[in-house]
């Protein structure tokens, strides 16, 4: 059976990733999220799992509005990094691991969880980010191979936080029930508070974003009750994306001991949070 | 691509600028199903944006690409001027109007200047003073 190791909930703020490419990170305006991240980057350095899984949305670049399935997972051998418009970033591509995809795409069906299958997809920021905030240096790889599993959170009616939640819990049963014995790093990404348009836009909301970074360690199920509404009220209408931390979250142990969190605001219009929970028993 | 006669936006519930169907959020567009198929042809055109030859051949002739892409004349109008809200009370999401604003070398801290009547510096201050709060 598979274990997962331990579980990353990070933004994937695209201006982060920029932030790398371009070697700001030690400029004033980045330097503290980056020296924030160093403790998980560490700490992940030596916690190496044999597969991550990637629980993200797409940003307009891997799909249009043509189709929009609320749950999606890849299923490819890799998956090329998208184009966004002025050259990909230079970051290796992702190798996948289809034999657990199609375990897990197997698994979560049978349970109710009816996930739309990608056999080709670019993958974007929402993707490439968070295996930078992970992985600062890949060189030619990225350290495991990667499964994706995309939520629809652009077009409303996005999928409640509860059934995120769900699918988090019917996505560790299917983990452990994998007939190999491989360890797992599972990463849930987006967020914090934010929004992009209306004459809200530049929404933040730290006393909300703090509430969800200490409550996706200790209670989970709190956040998994509230409303669209509610999230968009308070995590503004790009906030709500944080309902993809609930996949990763629900993926792992009632009991996780928290590594590592930070916070940090702006990113790009963006409020920024790690939170790194280790998911073996203490 | 299909293109398809010009589609109006006329006789489609037309929600009040700020607010979705089923959420009233004050100040927040909410990106639902009736604002998607609004902004269908929109948001495919700005798609089309991710190919450089694309970007090319719009700067060329923007009026006529917005024709091949089938807006509708108040969607193509929005684009021509510039009129960042305007394409998003028409059905632009947001992700897709920004492939736009980042071809003319606009920020997404340009855009929320532009929604809340700010500049843009005024508006980043404000992001790096710990961003807007409600009331
Ligand atoms: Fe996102």
């Amino acid at each position: 059976m598979a274990d997962v190791i331990w579980g990353l909930a990070t933004s994937h703020v695209p201006s982060i990733g920029a932030a790398m490419d371009r070697g700001k990170t030690e400029d004033p305006n980045w330097k503290d999220l980056f020296d924030g991240y160093a403790p998980a980057r560490e700490w992940l350095a030596e916690h190496k799992p044999d597969v991550a899984i990637v629980v993200y949305n797409d940003h307009a670049n891997g799909l249009d509005l043509d189709i929009i399935p609320t749950f999606g997972i890849g299923t490819a051998d890799s998956y090329t990094v998208a184009d966004e418009g002025y050259g990909p970033r230079q970051v290796p591509d992702v190798i996948g691991d289809p034999d657990l995809s199609l375990h897990l795409l197997e698994s979560l069906v049978d349970e109710g969880f009816d996930l739309t299958v990608f056999q080709e997809l670019e993958v974007d920021h929402g993707l490439t980010v968070p295996l930078s905030v992970w992985t600062p240096d890949p060189g030619d790889a990225w350290p495991c191979p990667v499964v994706p599993i995309l939520v629809n959170v652009i077009q409303y009616p996005q999928p409640t936080a509860s059934r995120c939640y769900a699918l988090g819990q019917a996505l560790g049963r299917a983990i452990s029930s994998y007939r190999d014995d491989v360890t797992v790093g599972i990463l849930g990404t987006g967020g914090m508070s934010h929004q992009l348009a209306g004459s809200r836009a530049g929404f933040i909301n730290p006393e909300f974003d703090a509430m969800w970074l200490e409550k996706i360690q200790t209670d989970p199920a709190a956040l998994a009750a509230l409303s669209r509404e509610e999230l968009i009220r308070q995590a503004g209408s790009e906030g709500i994306e944080l309902i993809m931390w609930l996949i990763m979250r629900g993926a792992m142990n009632p009991q996780v001991t928290k590594v590592h969190s930070h916070y940090f605001l702006p990113a790009s219009n963006t409020a920024a949070g790690i939170a790194l929970l280790d998911n073996r028993p203490a | 691509m299909t293109t398809a006669t010009a589609p109006t936006t006329e006789g489609t519930p037309m929600s009040t600028p700020e607010t979705g169907g089923r959420l009233n959020v004050p100040g927040t567009p909410i990106f639902d199903g009736q604002t998607s198929r609004r902004g269908l042809r929109l948001n495919k055109m700005l798609m089309s944006f991710r190919a450089a030859e694309n970007r090319d051949r719009f700067s060329d002739d923007e009026a006529a690409y917005c024709t091949e892409f089938g807006l509708a004349p108040e969607q193509t109008q929005a684009v021509l001027d510039r009129d960042w809200t305007a394409m998003i009370d028409l059905g632009g999401s947001i992700f897709y109007v920004y492939k736009l604003a980042m071809m003319d070398g606009r920020s997404m801290q340009y855009l929320g200047g532009v929604f809340t009547g700010m500049t843009e510096e005024e508006f980043q201050a404000e992001l790096r003073a710990g961003g807007r709060r409600d009331g």
